[in-house]
């Protein structure tokens, strides 16, 4: 299969500080890729520069054959393909569960506004909180937040998901049906990027795992031989501690 | 032993309760037959100790019925409300004690002692406000020097506006935004031809002639108008990462904030139509206009920056990561929120600039404030000023209040978050 993204020796400067250094990465349509390291190991430095949130200043990002650069001129056309889930959902406080949906699609996509609401509400139903599309965000529990966020990204019908520690801000009793809603569209076959510390998750749907710390990728591995035969000392080191 | 008496207690609620009062009524026949009756009725007393007697016979007496949960419901109620402790109940009484001997003889000067019947300053005794001023000028007041025959011309321009404005509240969410945009653009013009005139047949009435409140009411509503607009752009300009967009609007915002208005007014009358190319002329009052609107704008702009400023970064992330461009972004998601962070801000320099019109006095233009002080020099009403400004501050208290309450509304109707 093709490599949908591919990042050729990434460096990135906040100022003087090297958050990405010589980051190499092919990710395939389909696969499942779980980043994990230390805070501050440019885990989510390195997925938003995917669709650009952060810009890099040397090397290549190719997404969905279109290189991203200062010069891309329609950085949005590439924004619309790469759906992003963050960590503090980010869900739109003005305007209820469906509009947050169905706001992209109709002014983005161009969608009619009923086709754009069977689209929310169909995407609502796969997260199963169709019953609260016509709540406002801030009614909402963490967990439906971020399954709404979720539902958000995919009425976009993008062709690869990033998730940015989706998980991290949620009361440990939310954490499972948002990872359930994730493993569910991993099996749907969805290109996918995972910024995450659960790594129940990881063994489960990840094809390869990668280790970042001090924004190098430190070891990249199948996840088996990740968890079972870690090379480095730094992984086996992180493992030992969050195992 | 002795001490024992001062601390009330509920075992004695009834004895304290009657003492309370007693001091209390004491405290307070003082205070009113001094203020009323010219009597003080505590005048064998030291000088200072019977200024202040009425003070301490009813604070005392509020010591003695400040009892908790004393079971009377009103008691409870006075003691919490007014009488919570030994210096709030001093307040209390200090600020009754003001009130009771300022608010009587402004309602004397107000209501009881006016005079409202008659044509001329005659017609006045003298002793209270002379409101016949402000009835035989009141046509002057609402038109300026607009002539009478040709009013009917203003009261249908308002009437539509009125129209216009109920029936935003009253039709259904489907044609609301019909009347909006009509009142934005197409009413407007309509009320500019109808008041100006020299179309079909109107008499043409120049600028100058117009005033009085109604040209306070055109005044303000242009300005807010286009204030509003450009004042939003200005404060995305200024957020800007175009280096020449972002720094012509820090020139602008910082131009206009660091001038004061009435040397704009005065600049837009004098030294502004200097720079006109021969043969072009632009009316005062437009003049005029456009330099309140940019004035105000240039507030509205920080305002609204303000908003922008106080949203996390995250919207900014989720509207890009969806695939919006800078506009998109900015009409459905940021500025929505901004906007409505900074309602109260908004509603300040909206009454700011109802409250700045008057100044167009130096150009010569002469709105509610400007007629009145035109007023109060005829020879045949001098020394009305008073009643004048009273009227004027009434006027504008009462418009400035609306708009205060309407914001407040706004702001209750759009709240998402619990």
């Amino acid at each position: 299969m093709s490599n949908i993204i591919e990042l050729k020796k990434v460096n990135k400067w906040f100022d003087k500080f090297q958050v990405l250094k010589d980051i190499d990465l092919e990710v395939k349509t389909q696969e499942k890729i779980v980043i994990c390291g230390p805070s501050g190991s440019g885990k989510s430095t390195l997925i938003r520069c995917i669709n650009r949130l952060e810009n890099h200043q040397e090397g290549k990002i190719i997404v969905d054959n279109t290189e991203i650069s200062e010069d891309t001129k329609n950085i949005e056309i590439i924004r619309a393909e790469v759906g992003m889930v963050f960590q503090q959902f980010n869900l739109f406080p003005h305007l209820s569960i469906l509009d947050n949906c169905t706001l992209a699609p109709i002014w983005v996509k161009k969608l009619s506004k009923k086709k754009a609401e069977e689209l929310a509400m169909e995407n609502l139903r796969r997260v199963q909180i169709e019953d609260q599309a016509l709540k406002f965000p801030g009614q909402l529990s963490g967990g439906q937040q971020q399954r709404a966020a979720i539902a958000r990204a995919l009425c976009m019908e993008p062709k690869i998901m990033l998730f940015d520690e989706p998980t991290s801000a949620l009361d440990p009793e939310m954490i499972k049906e948002v990872l359930d809603v994730m493993v569910d569209l991993a099996k749907g076959g969805m290109t996918m990027i995972v910024v995450t510390h659960e790594m129940g998750f990881a063994k489960e749907v990840a094809d390869n795992m990668i280790f970042m710390d001090e924004g190098r990728i430190v070891e990249k591995a199948k996840t088996k031989d990740f968890f079972d035969n870690p090379k480095s000392d730094r992984t086996k080191l992180f493992l030992s501690q969050i195992l | 032993m002795n001490l024992i008496i001062l601390k009330p207690n509920k075992e004695n609620l009834h004895s304290y309760l009657a003492l309370g009062i007693c001091l209390l009524s004491i405290g307070f026949l003082d205070i009113f037959s001094s203020i009323f009756l010219n009597l003080n009725i505590t005048f064998f007393l030291p000088s200072v100790i019977s200024y202040l007697s009425p003070l301490i016979l009813s604070a005392l007496g509020l010591h003695f019925i400040r009892i908790e949960y004393s079971g009377n419901k009103t008691l409870d109620k006075i003691n919490k409300n007014l009488n919570s402790s030994n210096f709030n109940a001093i307040m209390s009484l200090i600020v009754i004690f003001v009130l009771i001997k300022y608010v009587p003889p402004l309602l004397n000067w107000t209501f009881f002692d006016a005079n409202f019947l008659g044509n001329t300053k005659e017609d006045c005794t003298g002793e209270g406000a002379c409101w016949v001023f402000v009835k035989v000028w009141f046509n002057r007041f609402m038109y300026g020097m607009y002539p009478n025959v040709e009013q009917w011309r203003i009261n249908i321009s308002f009437l539509i506006l009125l129209c216009s404005i109920f029936s935003i509240f009253i039709l259904p969410q489907k044609y609301k935004k019909y009347i909006i945009l009509f009142l934005l653009f197409i009413f407007p013009v309509i009320a500019l031809n109808l008041i100006s005139g020299g179309i079909l047949g109107l008499k043409w009435i120049e600028t100058g002639a117009w005033g009085g409140l109604s040209l306070t009411f055109i005044v303000s509503a242009f300005a807010l108008i286009f204030c509003f607009p450009i004042g939003v752009f200005l404060a995305l300009g200024r957020r800007s990462d175009l280096p020449a967009i972002k720094y012509s609007s820090i020139g602008f915002i910082e131009l206009w904030r660091g001038v004061p208005l009435i040397t704009v007014l005065f600049m837009s009358a004098v030294m502004f139509p200097m720079f006109l190319p021969d043969g072009t002329y632009m009316d005062k009052l437009m003049r005029v206009i456009i330099a309140i609107t940019l004035f105000e704008a240039a507030y509205m702009a920080e305002v609204v920056r303000g908003g922008l400023q106080a949203l996390p970064r995250g919207q900014y992330d989720a509207a890009k990561s969806l695939g919006m461009g800078y506009w998109r972004m900015h009409f459905f998601i940021i500025l929505p929120q901004a906007l409505k962070l900074v309602i109260p801000g908004i509603a300040n320099t909206f009454l700011a600039l109802v409250k700045d019109t008057p100044l167009i006095f130096v150009v010569g233009l002469l709105e509610l404030a400007g007629m009145i002080g035109l007023a109060k020099t005829n020879p045949k009403w001098l020394g009305m000023a008073a009643e004048g400004y009273v009227f004027a501050a009434f006027v504008f208290w009462v418009i400035c209040f609306t708009m205060s309450r309407y914001s407040q509304n706004l702001e209750k109707k759009l709240s998402t978050e619990r």
